[in-house]
Order: C-alpha cells, then structure tokens, then sequence
C-alpha cells in the first residue's frame, strides 16, 4: 500500500441524513489511470469533492504521496493547499474563465510559481529579470500544452467562446499547467461528439505516457473507460461493491446488478447495455 | 415542433397585446412614482405656512412619456434581432476600434496637460477639470475591486474619507506635510481595506454590497460622533495647502520661506495653487492608471480577474481567495485613500457631509458606465457623470433623474458599459505563433 500515490481510506460522507460514500477505501497509483464509474447519484463527484478538499469529509484519511515523495493528509488540508500539494481537478459542468483569454487560462494557473517569482507582484512591477524569466517559463509551458491540445491558433479568444470539446479539453490543460501529481477528471467526455471524444482520450493516453502522473476520471461511456483504464474502482449509492481490472469488472455480477437492476431491464445507453449484456452471456 | 418554432418567432418579432399591456404596466408605476415625487409640491402659502400644490399635468406628461417609451423599446426590440445575428461583425468593428484607443488615449492626456493654458480656461474650468480628475482617480482605484476581481463595493467612499481625515488630522495636529502625509493615507486607506475585507471574505454579489453599503455608513457615523477626535459635524478646517517642493502657495508667507511666485520672479495670482493642485491630481491618476494598466497583466492582477470569473475553479487551481480579496480589497482602498488626502489639502476643509452614500453611488457608476475593468471607459464615464451635470446646472433638481435615465438608457444599449472589449493581458510571442 505504501507505494500508492493516494489511498483513501475509510472515507465517508454524510450529508444530514444522506450517506454519499459509505466507508469507501481504494487506492490509486502514478502511471495508471484509474476509473471510477457508478450509476448517477452513485457519489463519484463527492468523492472528487472530498479529495479536492471541497467537502470535509466526514470519516475518513486521504493520504497523498507529494512530489518529492513527501505525504500529506488531505482531508487535513483546504482546497486551494491541496491543489498546492499537487491534485489538480476539472468539473463535471466546465468551469473555465469564460471572459479570459485561453492563454490565460492556463497563465492563471501558474499563479502560485509566478506570484513567488514576482516576489508578491513587487519584482514584476519593477520589470525585473528574475519576473521575466519566470513568464517566459511560464509561457513556454502554456504553448507547449496549447500545442498538445491544439488550440495554439485560439490563444488570444475568450475561453468561453470556444466549442464544448475544446473547452474540455482546454480545461484538462489548465489542470495540468499546475503540475499536478494527480489528476481528476469528472466526466471529461460527457457531451463531446465521436471526433471530441476521441481526441480527448488520445490527450489522457498521452498524458499518462508522457507525464508519469496518476489519473482518477469518471465517465460514464463504458467503451471509454474499458479502453483507457487499468484500474476500475464502481460505486453504488456511496459504497464501493468492486475494484479490479477492467476484465474483472467488467465480469463482476454485482456490477452487472447495479447497472442492469434485477430485472435487467435495460434503461442503459445501448452500448453500455451490449457490453454487459455480452459479457454476463459469455460467462453463463 | 414545428408550432414552437413559430410561437417563439412570433414572441420576438411583435406581439401587439402583449407589448400594449406592458407599456400600460410600465405607465402604471410610473404613475404610483410620479404621484407624490412631481405631482404633489410643497410651497410657502401667504402666512409662510407650507401649501401642498399639486400638478396633474407633470403627473400626466410623466406618464404618457413613460407609454410611449416603452412602446417605442419594444418597437426597437423587434427590428433589432436582425442585425444581433452578425454578432461576428460587431466583435470585429469592436476590435477596430479598439485599435485606436491608445491615440485616443495620447490626445486626450495631451488634452489634459494642456488645459490650463488653453485660451477658453479660467479657474473655473481647471477646478472642473480637478474635480472630474479626482473622480476619475477615484474610478480607477475602485475599478480594482469592481471591473477587476469582482466584488461589488458600494463602501468605496470610506477609503475616501479615511485618506481625508489621515492627512487633515495629521496636518492640522503634527504639521506634517502633505508628501510624507500621502503615503501615510494611503497605507491608512488600505488597512482599513483589509479591516472591511476580513468580515466578507465569504460573501458575493448582493449580500456583499449591502455589507460594504453599512461599512460606509459606519465610517460615516463614526466621522459625524466622534466629536473630540475629527470635529463631528464641524469637521476640520485649516488643513495645510500643499507646497511646491517647499515653496507655498502665498503671497505673504512666513517667517523665512520663499513663495512660488518669488523664488520664480513672477506676479502672485491665485489661480498658481489651482493649476498646481490640477497638475497635482493629474498626476496622481496617472501614477493610479499606470499602475492598475502594469498589475492588471501581472499574476495577481489576472488572480484578481479569474476570482471574478469563477471562485471555485480558482481553487482548484492552488490560488489563495482569501489573499486575492483581501489584496484587491486593499489596493483599491489605498487609492481611495490617497485620492482623499489630496481631497484634504484641496479643500481645506472636510467634514463628513463630503462622504455620504451617494458619492460612492457616482463612482460606482463610473466604474460600470465605462464597462467594467475598463480604464478608457472609465474617463469617458468620468467626464459624462461630472461635466454634464455641471453644464445642466438649471436642472439641478432633476440631476438624479436624469442621472438614472442616462444610466438606464445606457444600459439597454450597452449592457457591459461604454467600451466593453477586454484585451488579453497576455499573448505569445509572434514566433511561437508561426510555428504553430
Ligand atoms: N452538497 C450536497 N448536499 C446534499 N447532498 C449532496 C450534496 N452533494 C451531493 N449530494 C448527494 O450525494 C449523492 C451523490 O451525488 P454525486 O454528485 O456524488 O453523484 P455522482 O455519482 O457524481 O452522479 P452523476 O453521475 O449524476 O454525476 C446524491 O444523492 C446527491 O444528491
Ligand atoms: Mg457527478
């Protein structure tokens, strides 16, 4: 377990009389990308929330292993420090800076790296070198991003006038421009198109390539998720009835319960359906 | 489907019953507003007792303009929606004339520079000029809370009153001169800004203006009771005029100083301190505008801009909203601040009369009139809510009326305020452009 770059354990969350997660304990490693997937109202997005130190979390430790190796106790920390200790997040219903720029967008969010640079704005009022530098760095990162996901052309257009897709994606940048240890998407490809879609898994693969970090994402197209993860993690109403690989997930009858009810009528999306369908057949 | 589509066509091209009944409905306030505020008048009868006169016909022209108007809105309203679509083309004419602000805004601080020697001024017209400056500054100051991170401050006079009464009380108790008073003001000012910062960290639009309204009540209050402290209602008069680096303002001075009007071998006229006062101010707001123009593309000034956008993702993103509020809160304060000594030393008098709601109330309106965060904007703004006023001097009654139409008007006609276009803070270098 120690090897892990986030264990939570333990983790519950109750909100009045409602329990979100009931003692939830999984780990995720750097490298992997891991899902977590549930039917809605499952407790996905509390989980982020509770991660991401939006929600304190009623019982629970969340341990993350830093950048240079160093632990910290999150459900200890607030939002903004946790993203400093290295979690970076995007949202379910997209929250960029609609009126800025895209450049800075991801500008922004070296805030903490440029703000220290600047020592607290009075080197970069002054034009001093060392704040220089500092932007340049800063700008070189931002490109290099804008390149990955291909809006180098759009730079200087208000974020919010872009389409969904980019937006997402420009999203899923912008986390990554904090340098994060881990990174948790919420839904990233909920209404994006085929083309969208599959250009947004292409820049997780990439990402889980190219940056070493570790992955949580929610989503709730299967095909995506069996594609792109190594690691599922499935809630249902709070509590966590399985944890594997994809294979085995995917073969798990209480998964198949969850997703199909007892009934097995199929208010699934089609192709969800198919798999599981298909699979639960193979095995019987 | 295919009925909604015509229902909805049908809604936004005209609607005749449905556009007369808002304009009767409109009329009808207009009528409940106009009954007591134009239709009843209070005279002095024949003994000096009061006459209450009333004034069916005003009520009446009132009304009937209000009608009319609103008929004439929803006429507007109907032919417009064709040219909305090429939305393209408007951005595009916006960006346009964008690319002629900075000549505008060279001609117009060439302008300035030389309104004093024009051949039409008179000190009249400079101390105008010195005014609608110190509002200008003022807006520019307060473009830091509002246009820039967001928060709605409708409690900005207080920093005001605060740099007034640090200078005034320094001056008139210690002696201090105005220049080591200024940066004392300001610090002042921006304490205070964290002071009013602290209790509304937590707190976003309506509920945080109606706090920062009560915080400048409270400033206010504590001005007009603290009597053995600034004065009460009396205030403080005899606050020190500013010097020319050292050489007052005088025509007899005292013991052992030069006057500026020797030491330069010319006549003495009074009107020296108010065109030193004007360039003073000038000056002043152009240190403001220039450091509002750098630390708006600095980290914290896009910091400032996201908050406005959206607290939480910042958040998310490791940025403190406690720091950015409470620094937002305070540099926009210290402005204020310093904008309120120079107040001081020009008047030499204040009292707290000078500070009520409703100059914050102009700033305010300066501010979103100019289009938020826009330093352009705000000089047109400025001169349009000072000057004007000023030149309709007959009107003075009706000054809130048509201070309040004028922002009405202007907001259905430019929602985001006279120049709303926002130019990145932040571009690639060209190089990295033609690679890509
Ligand atoms: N702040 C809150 N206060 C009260 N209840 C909440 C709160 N946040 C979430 N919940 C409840 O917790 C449960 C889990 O919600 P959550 O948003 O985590 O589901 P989810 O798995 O993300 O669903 P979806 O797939 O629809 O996004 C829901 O019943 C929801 O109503
Ligand atoms: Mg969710």
């Amino acid at each position: 377990m120690t090897d892990a770059l986030l264990d939570v354990e333990h983790l519950t969350m109750r909100f009045g009389g409602l329990v979100a997660i009931d003692d939830l304990s999984f780990s995720a490693r750097d490298r992997e990308i891991t899902a977590i997937i549930g039917p809605n109202g499952a407790g996905k997005t509390t989980v982020f929330n509770c991660l991401t130190g939006f929600y304190k979390p009623t019982v629970g430790r969340l341990t993350l292993k830093g950048h240079d190796g160093e632990r910290h106790l999150l459900e200890r920390l607030d939002g903004f420090r946790i993203a400093r200790a290295g979690v970076a997040r995007t949202f379910q219903n997209i929250r960029l800076f609609p009126q800025m720029s895209v450049l800075e967008n991801l500008m922004v969010a070296q805030h903490n790296m440029l703000m220290r640079a600047s020592a607290f704005s009075i080197a970069g009022l002054l034009g001093l070198a060392r704040y220089r530098d500092a932007e340049n760095e800063a700008l070189g990162l931002a490109e290099e991003w804008l390149r990955r996901i291909n809006l180098v052309e759009s730079a200087d257009r208000a974020a919010g006038t872009l389409p969904y897709g980019d937006q997402r994606r420009l999203e899923v940048a912008r986390a990554m421009c904090t340098k994060p240890v881990l990174l948790c998407l919420d839904e990233p490809a909920a209404g994006l198109n085929t083309r969208e879609s599959a250009e947004l898994n292409d820049l997780l693969l990439d990402i889980r390539e190219s940056q070493g970090i570790g992955i949580l994402l929610i989503e709730h197209d299967m095909s995506v998720v069996m594609r792109v993860s190594d690691h599922i993690v499935v809630l249902d109403y709070g509590e966590k009835i399985a944890d594997g690989e994809p294979e085995a997930v995917r073969n798990d009858p209480s998964v198949i319960r969850a997703y199909l009810g007892e009934e097995e009528d199929s208010t699934l999306p089609p192709e969800v359906a198919d798999d599981m369908q298909s699979d639960a057949g193979a095995r019987g | 489907m295919a009925e909604a589509v015509a229902v909805k066509a049908g809604v936004s091209r005209f609607d005749l019953p449905q556009v007369l009944k808002e304009a009767a409905l409109a009329a009808f306030v207009a009528f409940l507003l106009a009954l007591p505020l134009a239709g009843l008048h209070l005279t002095a009868g024949d003994q000096g007792a009061m006459v209450v006169e009333t004034r069916w016909s005003w009520v009446a022209i009132g009304v009937v303009a209000v009608f009319v108007g609103r008929l004439l809105l929803a006429v507007l309203r109907a032919v417009r929606p064709a040219t909305r679509l090429s939305s393209g083309v408007a951005e595009r004419g916006r960006q346009r004339f964008a690319a002629y602000l900075p000549y505008a805004a060279v001609a117009a601080l060439i302008a300035a520079v030389a309104l004093p020697f024009l051949p039409f001024s008179d000190r009249y017209i400079v101390d105008l000029g010195t005014t609608v400056l110190i509002y200008i500054m003022l807006a520019w100051g307060l473009n830091i809370v509002v246009g820039l991170a967001g928060l709605l401050d409708l409690g900005y006079v207080a920093f005001y009153a605060v740099g007034a009464y640090t200078y005034a009380l320094l001056g008139t108790t210690y002696g201090w001169s105005f220049w080591v008073c200024l940066p004392v003001a300001g610090t002042m000012a921006a304490f205070f800004g964290i002071l009013l910062g602290y209790p509304v960290l937590r707190l976003r639009g309506d509920y945080l203006a109606i706090v920062t309204l009560g915080f400048g009540e409270i400033i206010r209050i504590i001005l007009l009771n603290w009597v053995a402290f600034t004065g009460g209602p009396n205030g403080i008069s005899s606050i020190p005029r500013p010097s020319f680096f050292g050489l007052p303002f005088t025509r007899r001075p005292d013991e052992g100083e030069v006057p500026f009007h020797e030491f330069f071998g010319i006549d003495y006229s009074g009107e020296h301190r108010v065109i030193f006062l004007y360039y003073l101010i000038l000056i002043l707001a152009l240190i403001t505008n220039l450091f509002v123009l750098r630390i708006r593309k600095l980290p914290i000034g896009r910091a400032w801009e996201a908050l406005r956008e959206d607290e939480i993702a910042c958040r998310a993103l490791g940025l403190n909203p406690t720091n950015i509020k409470l620094s937002a809160f305070a540099l926009g304060a210290m402005f204020g601040g310093f904008a309120g000594s120079f107040f001081a030393t020009r008047q030499g008098f204040i009292s707290p009369e000078s500070f009520v709601f409703i100059e914050s109330a102009i700033i305010l309106a300066i501010v979103v009139l100019g289009g938020m965060g826009s330093q352009t904007g705000v000089v047109l703004a400025g001169i349009a809510l000072i000057v004007l006023p000023e030149i309709a001097r007959e009107f003075a009654e009706f000054r809130m009326l048509v201070f309040g139409g004028a922002m009405v008007l202007i907001m259905t006609w430019r929602p985001r305020g006279l120049l709303s276009h926002r130019e990145p803070t932040v571009r690639l270098a060209p190089r990295g452009k033609g690679a890509g």
